[in-house]
């Protein structure tokens, strides 16, 4: 008999190549995608030491991180600099055999929207990105997480990473997640529970009704955000819902290989009595939606609630943390939530740009208008993303209820481009984290659900969507 | 990368927890090539007002000098963009200091001979109390895991592996190269026994 195994013991061991005497391992690379800003200097390195990409066809690259996100860009970047890392990745592309979608192509999105949709993510597999919130394709059963240029750099060289082996932690959601409450509502109560450092050190695997409840898309949403409770990755058992969403995807497999695929697939579960470092249990029932008070995504409380109060934490330094936090966010403790007004809304990111995500939000804008304080815009996560969108009408809802209905990027989830917030505005955003000048120097980030982030558009203050 | 095994310098504590890598390197930077430099950029919203004036009392502005930085728990969490560490190298810092780091920012930072040092919570309270804004000589020892700083002797932890990488400066992928026949071999059995793994046809729209 073997030791039962968790998912995770499971995709660890069938990827190592090689462990050394101290537990470092060099792990097989199943999947590698990349974008223009994370990339530049890995490919200048293989290109400076005279070397290939070792397996392009294992690798995908795609612009999305600094592309501007208005109509007009399809007459060229303006920005100088922008384009440079554009044409650069474009560049590097063609000279090392990597297949490339540029910002004009409709399969061109963030990586993470790109992945899944292409059947380019695939359950059992590793999947590396420079981007932390590689942590998304997780979703399917792929063991999937961020890494920096120089292992991007070694990645592409070798199609191996090295590696020691993270420990075990178990997030359970029991019970079915309430009427309004949704994948992100999920995640922002698990990280307010565990704390952003929660999961260093940890691969998490989301199990319970409320996880397995969720669709493909909400799965993503709450694998996505994995890396804001410190874990570089999130895993949820592969099952039908995953089978079904990759079917006859272009990069998925096909015929025989499909069957014993799936055959494989299905053996992806943590075996009964398997061990975890740790196991954190929460009850959906329970769960109320969720907005983010502060500049770390663990500030967070139920829309029913008020801004806390920092002198009731005992910890000095997290004590201290939070009331820079309230300073920098421009609250008070004990105000209402529902009492906060915002300036702006951001609907999109890799988080929540997907077309679950933006059916939610324009369910509840029909027939309603965005509130004249505020100016809104709806980024779809991907070209695909928004011609179905555009198919299903959604976009005439956006657009009637005056929101910008905008190309596909990361936009102003990063802010790298020109969507970003002013200094001093308030954005009820979709994205995942709300750190300082994240979305602009000195703008205020308070995430939220794509329908809490719709309500609060036409409120111009955020609204518990369980009344709307 | 140069390997090193002794450090001496000026440190200097930052006196906050959960110091991210969108602060340490904003966005709005990250298009400008590593040739130019992203020492100027480290933690440019805190070090700079908004007219872009320096904060006078900012530490780094205070010792612009330093190469060890002294922080709180959970330093250079979030996003994995390696430019955050480009940003402390190319500034002069060698080490860093905390009670905990992100995950991805430890592996970049080693990946750039940057030390994250991890140091008992309760020390770094002390001595972030001691220090306050200014400068102490500091003497940090790769090899036997002790950073004397001040008047106090602390112990670091680091993973042996890293240790090793820091000291030696190793290339990761020459090293790699070394394992291209066990590389091959084990691409050969999975191409084998799950020929589906690979890549099937071209993506569509």
């Amino acid at each position: 008999m073997t030791e039962p195994r968790t998912l995770y013991d499971k995709i660890w061991d069938e990827h190592v190549v090689n462990e050394q005497e101290d537990g470092t391992c060099l792990l097989y690379i199943d999947r590698h995608l990349v974008h223009e800003v994370t990339s530049p200097q890995a490919f200048e390195g293989l290109r400076d030491a005279g070397r290939s990409v070792r397996h392009p066809q294992r690798t995908l690259a795609v612009v999305d991180h600094n592309v501007p996100t208005t109509p007009d860009r399809k007459e060229g970047i303006k920005n100088e600099e922008s384009r440079i890392q554009v044409e650069a990745l474009a560049r590097n592309a063609a000279e090392f055999g990597v297949e490339y979608f540029h910002e004009a192509d409709v399969r061109q999105g963030i990586v993470h929207i790109v992945g899944p949709e292409q059947g380019f993510t695939l359950p059992g597999t590793t999947i590396v990105c420079g981007d932390s919130h590689t942590s998304t394709h997780g979703a399917f059963g792929a063991l999937a997480h961020g890494i920096g240029t120089s292992e991007v750099e070694h990645v592409l060289a070798t199609q191996t990473l090295i590696q020691k082996k993270a420990r075990n932690m178990l997030v359970r959601v029991d019970n079915a997640a309430p009427e309004g409450v949704t994948a992100k509502d999920i995640i922002l109560a698990i990280i307010g529970e565990i704390g952003t450092a929660g999961g260093t050190g940890h691969v998490i695997e989301y199990g319970g009704q409320a996880i397995t409840d969720l669709s493909m898309e909400g799965r993503m949403t709450v694998c996505n955000m994995t890396i804001e409770g410190g874990a570089r990755a999130g895993l949820i058992a592969p099952d039908d819902k995953a089978f079904d969403y990759l079917k006859n995807r272009p990069m998925a497999p096909k015929g025989d290989h499909w069957e014993k695929a799936v055959e494989h697939w299905r053996t992806l579960q943590t075996d009964e009595g398997a061990q975890f470092d740790r196991t954190v249990v929460l009850d959906a029932q329970h769960l109320p939606p969720i907005v983010s008070w502060g500049s770390s995504p663990e500030d967070v409380v139920s829309v029913t609630g008020h801004v806390p109060n920092p002198d009731e934490i005992e910890d000095e330094t997290k004590r201290a943390s939070k009331w820079r936090a309230l300073d920098y966010m421009g609250l008070d403790a004990g105000t209402k939530i529902t009492d906060i007004e915002i300036d702006r809304v951001f609907i999109g990111s890799c988080t929540n740009g997907r077309i679950e995500d933006l059916r939610a939000a324009a369910a509840i804008l029909r027939g309603h208008r965005v509130s004249e304080r505020v100016n809104a815009m709806v980024v779809p996560g991907s070209g695909l993303v928004k011609t179905q969108a555009e198919q299903e009408g959604l976009h005439k809802v956006f657009i009637d209820a005056g929101f910008e209905w905008r190309e596909p990027g990361c936009s102003m989830c990063l802010a790298m481009n020109d969507d970003r917030l002013k200094p001093g505005e308030r954005c009820a955003s979709t994205s995942n984290r709300n750190f300082e000048g994240r979305q602009g120097y000195r703008g205020r980030t308070h995430l939220v659900s794509p329908a809490m982030a719709a309500a609060a558009a036409v409120a111009g203050r955020f609204v518990d969507i369980r009344d709307w | 990368m140069s390997g090193w095994t002794r450090h001496t310098g000026k440190a200097v504590a930052l006196d906050l927890e959960s110091v991210d890598t969108d602060q340490l390197l904003t966005a709005r930077f990250m298009t400008t090539p590593r040739a130019e430099g992203y020492g100027r950029y480290l933690l440019y919203d805190l070090r700079y007002n908004s007219a872009e004036q320096p904060v006078p009392d900012f530490p780094l502005n205070r010792v612009p000098d330093a190469s060890v930085l002294v922080a709180r728990r959970n330093f250079g969490g979030g996003s994995s963009r390696e430019a955050a560490v480009y940003a402390l190298v190319d500034f002069g810092i060698r080490t860093v200091i905390a009670p905990s780091f992100g995950d991805i920012f430890a592996s970049n930072a080693v990946n750039n001979g940057l030390l994250p040092a991890r140091v008992d919570e309760a020390e770094i309270d002390a001595l972030i109390d001691e220090l306050r804004g200014d400068a102490a000589h500091v003497t940090v020892e790769l090899e036997h895991g002790e950073i004397e700083i001040g008047s106090r002797k602390l112990a670091f932890t680091l993973d042996t592996a890293w240790r090793q990488k820091l000291i030696n400066g190793w290339d990761d992928i020459d090293l790699t190269g070394h394992h291209h026949p066990a590389i091959a071999r084990y691409r050969a059995r999975r191409a084998k026994a799950q020929p589906w793994a690979f890549p099937a046809g071209k993506a569509a729209g």
